[in-house]
């Protein structure tokens, strides 16, 4: 696929975004579908960190909830309209993920894991006692009057159809680019990566750079979408726990594999959440992450080319 | 002496208390080919880690060219042209052997704009290592030989100075180790300068034009590699008293 058609496709997909926004079904289906497409840019933004440079990410929370929380801030502070959320969130997010870019220089494989764990938790306390954006029992957003589409669903619904627009076409370039081949070099053996001159921190930087800025994108619309954020939620283990669950199904080496996992788990969740209970949610993850490590581990997308290959 | 390639000045490295070089020098001229030998332990792969950049030196200075290169990342010293196989083949695993080239013709020889022209000189690189039959192989399906073949082919194509070949040949049936020791021979003919970390007496010799003993972190030796094997102090390091 070349860059032109590419773009096209991309293009498409948001103009189709928007003219589903427009339809008139049941408003459920835009609250449903604002989580899935959520998931769609989460999965790929860790994905860039994780699949593509190999370096497994546990802080998901930390890098969403941050966002959402600079949105809060912003919101608090000069009511700032929600581009501005969007951009300042996924930037905030970005210097933390440059922060964590300079631990890989000591830390690596499981350590690395454990300190981006710990730093989602560092930042939970933080938030918790601070009491501008609502401490521990959180804060009441209210949301600007007179939305596009006449409903705040589902113009949420269409930001974040561009949203995972961008975050897809940022992995779908980097896959293509040097930047893609340097990463998957250094997932490979970073030594020998750097011994062929492979300029390897400047490239897990860039990487934990961009996926940080994603991931804060994709939590600075969720004040407005919930309207009510309190740290338990923002910072929640399932957003860890998905953004890797995920790529994993889906498959982490190309940027079609956490869409595909997004799509599905998500839409599976949201389907549970409605029939049986939101409390099934980490259980259909677990099951299914299992039933993919050991039966398909490299994902659908690594399934689908198996069984092509025979 | 200022016309060597790689000059290494009193270099020191050490682990917590452990002194693994003391105070090394070496000088390492132009075209030559270069032999390294020492006991397991005596800190020859630990040197080599100091000159490509994969550890910093506690103290002393290294040049290349003339150019001081001591606080220089690894991937810099690679573009200035000096470039190394490992001991233990680390190959891009998730690429095919073709593509392994790629990333060193990618980052360290041609800027990223040339991929097509990259692609050629990697097949080029691979006809002459005899490993073009399995270019499109996973590292996975290559056998020991093969592996040592491909941690070469990709040095190569970093277009080395200096290649430093770490135990190359180290478990290598008798033949295998002519097959990889002609190639040596080959590169250092187009004029590459190297270096051969190697526990293979018979190899070391026959390949080296100088050979340097490294014995608990101390150079011991370094000379004509006949009077080398035979000075008093070096026998007294591999057999003892």
């Amino acid at each position: 696929m070349k860059l032109g058609g590419g773009i096209l496709i991309a293009l498409g997909v948001i103009a189709a975004g928007v003219l589903v926004a427009d339809l008139r079904v049941n408003p459920y289906l835009y609250f449903a579908g604002y989580v899935i497409l959520q998931y769609v840019v989460i999965a790929t933004a860790w994905n860039i960190l994780g699949g593509y440079a190999g370096y497994v990410n546990f802080g998901t929370p930390a890098f969403f909830a941050l966002g959402a929380y600079t949105a809060v801030f912003l919101i608090q502070w000069a009511r700032a309209p929600l581009y501005v959320l969007i951009i300042a969130g996924g930037l905030v997010s970005a210097l933390l993920g440059l922060g964590i870019g300079y631990l890989t220089l000591r830390l690596r494989g499981v350590f690395f894991s454990i300190a981006t764990l710990a730093l989602s938790i560092v930042l939970q306390t933080f938030v918790i006692n601070w009491d501008y954006v609502g401490g521990s029992k959180g804060v009441t957003v209210i949301r600007p009057s007179a939305p596009l589409f006449g409903s705040h669903v589902k113009f949420l619904f269409a930001v974040m159809v561009c949203l995972a627009v961008l975050a897809v076409t940022a992995a779908w370039l980097i896959e293509r680019s040097w930047v893609g081949r340097g990463l998957s070099a250094l997932r490979d053996n970073e030594e020998a990566a750097e011994c062929m001159g492979v300029p390897t921190l400047r490239l897990k930087l860039f990487a934990t750079t961009i996926s940080g800025f994603l991931l804060g994108v994709a939590g600075a619309p969720f004040p407005y979408y919930v309207t009510y954020v309190e740290p338990s939620s923002a910072f929640n283990l399932d957003y860890a726990i998905n953004a890797l669950a995920m790529p994993m199904i889906g498959g982490t080496t190309t940027w079609i594999g956490p869409v595909i996992g997004a799509v599905l788990l998500g839409t599976a969740q949201q389907v549970a959440t409605v029939t049986i209970s939101s409390e099934l949610n980490l259980l259909i993850v677990g099951v299914v992450l299992v039933a993919f490590v050991v039966l398909a581990p490299e994902g659908l997308v690594g399934l689908a080319r198996r069984l092509r290959g025979r | 002496m200022a016309s060597a390639l790689l000059e290494v000045d009193g270099l020191v490295k050490r682990f917590g208390g452990f002194t693994a070089l003391n105070r090394v020098s070496l000088s390492v001229k132009p075209g030559e080919r270069f032999g390294l030998i020492g006991p397991n332990g005596s800190g020859k792969t630990t040197l080599i880690n100091c000159v490509s950049g994969s550890l910093a030196a506690d103290g002393g200075r290294i040049r290349f060219e003339g150019h001081d290169i001591t606080t220089l990342a690894p991937h810099r010293r690679t573009r200035l042209g000096i470039v190394r196989s490992f001991q233990i083949p680390k190959p891009f695993t998730s690429m095919t052997v073709l593509e392994n080239l790629d990333i060193p013709l990618e980052y360290a020889t041609h800027g990223r704009a040339h991929a097509a022209s990259a692609d050629e000189e990697a097949k080029e690189i691979l006809r002459a290592i005899g490993l073009e039959p399995k270019a499109h192989l996973r590292p996975a399906g290559l056998t020991q030989i093969e592996m040592r073949k491909l941690e070469l082919a990709r040095a190569m194509a970093a277009r080395p100075k200096l290649l430093i070949s770490d135990e190359a040949m180290a478990g290598l049936s008798s033949t295998e180790v002519d097959d990889i020791l002609a190639i040596l021979f080959r590169l250092n003919e187009q004029g590459i300068t190297i270096i051969m970390i190697e526990h293979i007496m018979r190899a070391v010799m026959e390949f080296s034009q100088r050979i340097a003993v490294l014995v608990a972190g101390r150079k011991i030796a370094d000379g004509d590699p006949k009077a080398v094997v035979r000075d008093p102090e070096v026998v007294r390091a591999y057999l003892g008293e």
